[in-house]
């Protein structure tokens, strides 16, 4: 079957969005992904398109079992979120939102490095149009400081891959691993901090926290889903196994869950699970083996879904209600129904509830934890998923559609939106009951998993997970938080209480004390902006205003040739 | 007949064709004329730089007098590349120039500028190819004079004190360049740079030597405005008429830069200058810091022509960079700097001068809501901006990877790393205007309504441009090879001038030699 290169259905339909209007816009907007799924039906496995540049040989565009489950995922995502953007009459973010999309596509079928990061930045580039589209000068200078972190992460990559290049004389995307001889252990380095930062590696993850939450209803449905599963696909290519990345994974997984419940904007709620799912997947790279990166990519796969989906019922509450403070609604199961339905089938996939499709993945990296004897890990992943389930299964639906009624009445979102989330519900529900048959048909690891030949383990799993939920619904009416000591002393007590409190204190140190740093940068930054940059009047002043005097320059003039004289002289 | 005087061309057709523009007197008519004349400016350097690359070195003597006593126009790989990109821009900012002239210029003075902006391009195609130090200072005053001649033209009143400023800098820099011309001629005898390179290492510990060169690197450090010598230049830019900070910034300082490499490497040689003076050191120390403090001098200002003068600065910070790692990857990472630079302010000022033309202000609040008014020229000045943040698919990715690979080819990681950081300004730079653009509303007014597009005579210029931005940003074949293959013969240039040393420093030559070898393999 002829095949087109793997991104260009979605970068013509972003071309023809430029200039098309109304209906039609429309209709090729939803053909792109359509099409461009189809068109990855037909790929033979193997370099697709290969050239030579500047004497490297490059691979442009090549396919394998990985780069085509992640293909798969970005057009069923873009499909789903462009739906969702339909109602918007904004023509930047239907343009920047497939663009992005295209370059996500093309990111994971990158079979060299320098293509590789010619769209890592085409990532970035894109994506900010869609923080910057909100239009308001939070997003505007939060896109400015998510645009210069992804910048950074390129040219981090760029270094890197030139280190490469230098090294082994070649810039193709293979594993990289860890473990090198001199200068190519640099390069190392600096590619995974590159890939890190998009991946939102503790302490790298402000960008992700800062600018999703700013960004437009439907713009944030495009950022969740592709830049940090981009990362993901990307250590999963360059660092499978390597260890390290499993305590990183285990500190993305746990800590932002102490943030996630104190946060009161919802979507920033999200943000902070996001971070959290994320950990997941990478402690399933880190474990390395078959069954763990299986799991890690199904996860990928079903996150980009069901954290859509609890992102896209948000998007319909700010869209309606005008407000996402966790504080300020409540009470909207009344006037949106079928919103309140759809989000709770979001979260209980995000809370891993078996026959939703968080329920597979999550054990399979879980299983593979325990069956190379991370058994720390294991309790911490437990832990973690304890509190996916408390802040983003309960706190979500709940403050935004139960809690104390605050009065709001609205309407159901647009149709369109509440298709794209019926659509991603339906999703969610197919993978987690019929794994075999769809995502888990793709995995790219020759593993003979059979998600319910374990079935013991996953029910003891999720007995957990049913104890913890009875357990939160009762403290919820009168012990809010929920991690009040509770009497008994059961095994759980030890990750339940003391996990949380170790962790809490090391954290909460580490955290302070990287918060003091970063406090002191941003204000020295700020200070030095203050001092030559009039904001009221937008125009430089001080020192940076004024003109020199040509006295000045003469000055200088002397000073320089005096300076090269007695370099000579000293010399 | 055309064949035999090839070389001279360049030079003598704009500088006949100057008081003829003059004398046509109509705007229009002096327009088209001067337009012809440098479109056949630019087809003659594009036949040079054929001839060079396939045949070497063109030498011509003026007058017919022989090398040394007579002067000598020398065409190279590197020169001819340097001429080919000065002529093309020449041509293009004289096409876009009709409209924007009409806007920013009084009627009475539109000849006197289409002759200002020949006498200029002579001036500059005359420091190009010429092969003798002096004759380099005569033209290097005739493209000076011309420029500040244009600079002043602009009907708004405050270009006279920037020209002022800027006369009285490039007179101290021209009168460096010619104290150290004259001493270089007190103690060889001669003027002609090929002849001063082979008796300039006979004299290898002479002060008056050394105390020449440190002259004329102050001078020519002046005029392509080196930090700290750079101030005449961002109000120099931004009171000129558009077309021609367009014009300027991507040609005179480039040759101001090309005049550098010139001094360096074919007259005093690497040797001298890096290791016997030291001179790397200071002008890497210079160059970075032009980078950082000229990048963030243009986050702050709030003229876009003065943001986009200050990254000029900055930029040129990069090519400095470039020569100042010493080795035919860095000299050719400047060499395509040169050139790609030249496309993306170009472009970006062209892009601006057309707000202007229709806005009547360059102030960044004037960029307000002009994405959906003017769509085509801010597309151009998006794309140009892209390019100069370093953007891959643009001109400006590939200036960035040579610099980067020849910074790490030396191992040096501090270069390597602040090259790629300080393009983390002009996302700060280029992010605001776009931000004016795209996002914010047009203001209220009675004459925003009437905001469109401009005409095609300024669009084509400013597109053509831009395409080239994407084209060589593709493909990097024409430049890279022009670039490699002139810094390639500046190294050989140097090592060939350095060979006529009496023995005792054949071996450190020997050395350099084959750096240059291995690091052209």
């Amino acid at each position: 079957m002829n095949s087109v290169i793997p991104f260009l259905p979605l970068l013509l339909g972003a071309l023809a969005a430029i200039v098309l209007r109304g209906w039609l816009r429309n209709l090729i907007m939803i053909v792109a992904p359509v099409l461009g799924a189809i068109n990855l039906m037909g790929m033979d496995h193997g370099v697709f398109w290969s050239l030579e540049f500047m004497g490297y040989a490059l691979e442009p565009v090549k396919v394998d079992k990985l780069s085509l489950m992640f293909g798969y995922l970005f057009h069923l995502a873009s499909l789903i979120a462009v739906i969702y953007a339909l109602h918007v009459k904004d023509t930047v973010q239907h343009v920047a939102g497939l663009a992005y999309a295209a370059s996500a596509v093309g990111a994971v079928f990158a079979g060299d490095l320098l293509t590789l990061f010619i769209f890592w930045e085409l990532l970035a580039l894109t994506s900010v149009f869609l923080i910057w589209a909100r239009r308001t000068d939070r997003a505007y200078a939060s896109g400015i400081r998510y645009l210069i972190i992804q910048v950074l992460s390129g040219v981090l990559l760029l270094v890197g891959l030139l280190i490469f290049a230098r090294v082994n004389n070649s810039l193709l995307f293979t594993q990289i691993g860890l473990q090198h001889e001199g200068i190519a252990q640099v390069g190392a380095w600096l590619i995974f901090f590159a890939f890190g930062i998009k991946c939102a590696f503790p302490f790298m993850h402000n960008w992700l926290t800062d600018s999703y939450p700013e960004a437009t209803p439907s713009g944030t449905i495009f950022l969740a889903s592709f830049t940090t599963k981009v990362a993901v696909y990307a250590f999963a290519r360059g660092y499978p196994g390597e260890e390290i990345l499993v305590w990183i994974g285990v500190t993305m997984a746990c800590f932002p869950i102490f943030f996630a419940v104190i946060e009161n904007d919802l979507r920033r709620v999200l943000a902070y699970s996001l971070i959290n799912q994320i950990g997941f997947m990478i402690v399933g790279i880190g474990i390395g083996t078959a069954l763990a990166l299986n799991g890690a990519v199904a996860h990928a796969f079903n996150d980009v879904i069901f954290k859509g989906l609890l992102m896209m019922t948000m998007g319909a509450v700010l869209h309606m209600t005008g407000k996402i403070n966790g504080s300020e609604l409540g009470g909207l199961y009344k006037s949106m129904p079928k919103t309140t339905v759809l989000c709770i089938v979001g979260a209980a996939s995000i809370s891993a509830f078996p026959l939703f499709s968080g329920f597979v993945s999550k054990s399979m990296i879980m299983a593979a934890a325990v069956a190379e004897g991370y058994d720390v890990v294991w309790l911490l992943l437990l832990f973690a998923a304890a509190g996916v389930f408390h802040h983003a299964g309960i706190k979500i639906p709940y403050f935004a559609f139960f809690a104390h009624d605050s009065g709001i009445r609205t309407t159901e979102p647009p149709k369109n939106m509440l298709i794209a989330m019926t659509l991603a519900a339906i999703a969610c529900v197919v993978l987690g009951t019929f794994p075999a048959q769809t995502v888990y048909a793709l995995l790219p690891w020759e593993h003979s998993y059979q998600p319910y030949d374990v079935t013991h383990v996953l029910t003891q799993l999720q007995l957990l997970f049913f104890s913890a939920l009875a357990f939160v619904w009762l403290n919820l009416k009168n012990m809010y938080p929920p991690e009040l000591p509770s009497t008994n002393l059961d095994a759980d007590w030890f990750y339940r209480k003391l996990a949380p409190a170790v962790v809490k204190r090391v954290a909460g140190t580490t955290y302070g004390a990287y918060v003091s740093v970063e406090n002191s940068v941003i204000l020295s930054v700020k200070r030095m902006v203050q001092n030559s940059y009039d904001a009221e009047a937008g125009q430089p002043k001080g020192y940076f205003a004024k003109l020199w005097p040509t006295e000045t320059m003469v000055v200088w003039v002397a000073i320089l040739l005096a300076v090269y004289l007695l370099f000579y002289y000293l010399h | 007949m055309l064949e035999q005087h090839l070389a001279a061309l360049p030079i003598i057709l704009p500088l006949i064709a100057a008081p003829v523009a003059l004398i046509l007197g109509r705007s229009v008519l002096s327009w088209g004329f001067a337009t012809l004349v440098s479109g056949l400016a630019f087809i003659f350097s594009w036949q040079l730089l054929t001839a060079a690359l396939s045949e070497g070195v063109l030498s011509y003597a003026v007058g017919g007098w022989a090398p040394p006593w007579g002067i000598e126009l020398r065409v190279d790989v590197a020169n001819a590349f340097v001429l080919l990109a000065v002529t093309a821009i020449s041509t293009l900012v004289l096409v876009y120039s009709k409209d924007s002239i009409e806007k920013e210029v009084k009627a009475a003075n539109h000849s006197l500028y289409y002759t200002a902006h020949l006498l200029c391009l002579a001036g500059l195609s005359g420091i190009l190819i010429t092969g003798d130090a002096f004759n380099l200072f005569v033209f290097l005053e005739v493209s000076s004079l011309a420029t500040y001649t244009l600079v002043s033209l602009a009907a708004d009143r405050r270009c006279l004190t920037a020209a002022f400023r800027y006369l009285v800098m490039g007179t101290i820099g021209a009168t460096f360049i010619l104290i150290g011309v004259g001493m270089l001629y007190m103690k060889t005898g001669t003027l002609n740079m090929l002849d001063l390179a082979g008796r300039i290492d006979l004299y290898d510990s002479s002060r008056t030597i050394n105390t020449g060169l440190a002259f004329i690197m102050v001078g020519v450090s002046i005029k392509l405005a080196l930090f700290p010598l750079h101030m005449w230049l961002p109000p120099a830019y931004t009171h000129a008429p558009s077309a021609v900070t367009a014009f300027l910034a991507s040609t005179a300082t480039k040759v101001a830069v090309y005049v550098m490499i010139r001094f360096i490497f074919t007259v005093f040689g690497i040797e001298h200058v890096f290791v016997d003076m030291g001179m790397g050191l200071i002008l890497m120390v210079l160059a970075v810091v032009a980078i950082f403090k000229c990048s963030y001098m243009a986050t702050v200002q709030s003229n876009v022509k003065t943001v986009l003068a200050y990254s000029s600065v900055a930029q040129i910070g990069y090519m400095i960079l470039g020569l100042s790692l010493v080795s035919v990857a860095g000299l050719m990472a400047s060499m395509i700097h040169i050139f790609n630079h030249a496309l993306m302010k170009g472009a970006l000022f062209m892009a601006v001068g057309a707000v202007f033309y229709r806005v009547g202000s360059v102030d960044i609040k004037a960029f307000a809501g002009l994405g959906r008014k003017m769509p085509l020229t801010m597309a151009a000045f998006t794309i140009a901006g892209l390019s100069i943040i370093g953007v891959p698919l643009t001109v400006g990715f590939v200036s960035k990877w040579y610099l980067v690979t020849a910074a790490l080819e030396q191992d040096n990681w501090i270069v390597a790393a602040l090259v790629l950081l300080g393009s983390l300004f002009a996302i700060v730079y280029i992010g605001r205007v776009l931000e004016a653009a795209y996002f914010q509303k047009l203001p209220e007014s009675q004459g925003s309504k009437s905001i469109k597009e401009v005409s095609w005579l300024m669009l084509v210029p400013m597109w053509v441009l831009v395409i080239a931005n994407i084209y060589f940003g593709i493909d990097t074949t024409l430049t890279t090879d022009a670039a490699n293959s002139a810094s390639e013969w500046l190294f050989q240039a140097d090592a060939m001038s350095e060979s006529k040393v009496p023995e005792g420093q054949v071996s450190e030559n020997h050395v350099l030699e084959e750096r240059a070898q291995e690091v052209s393999s």
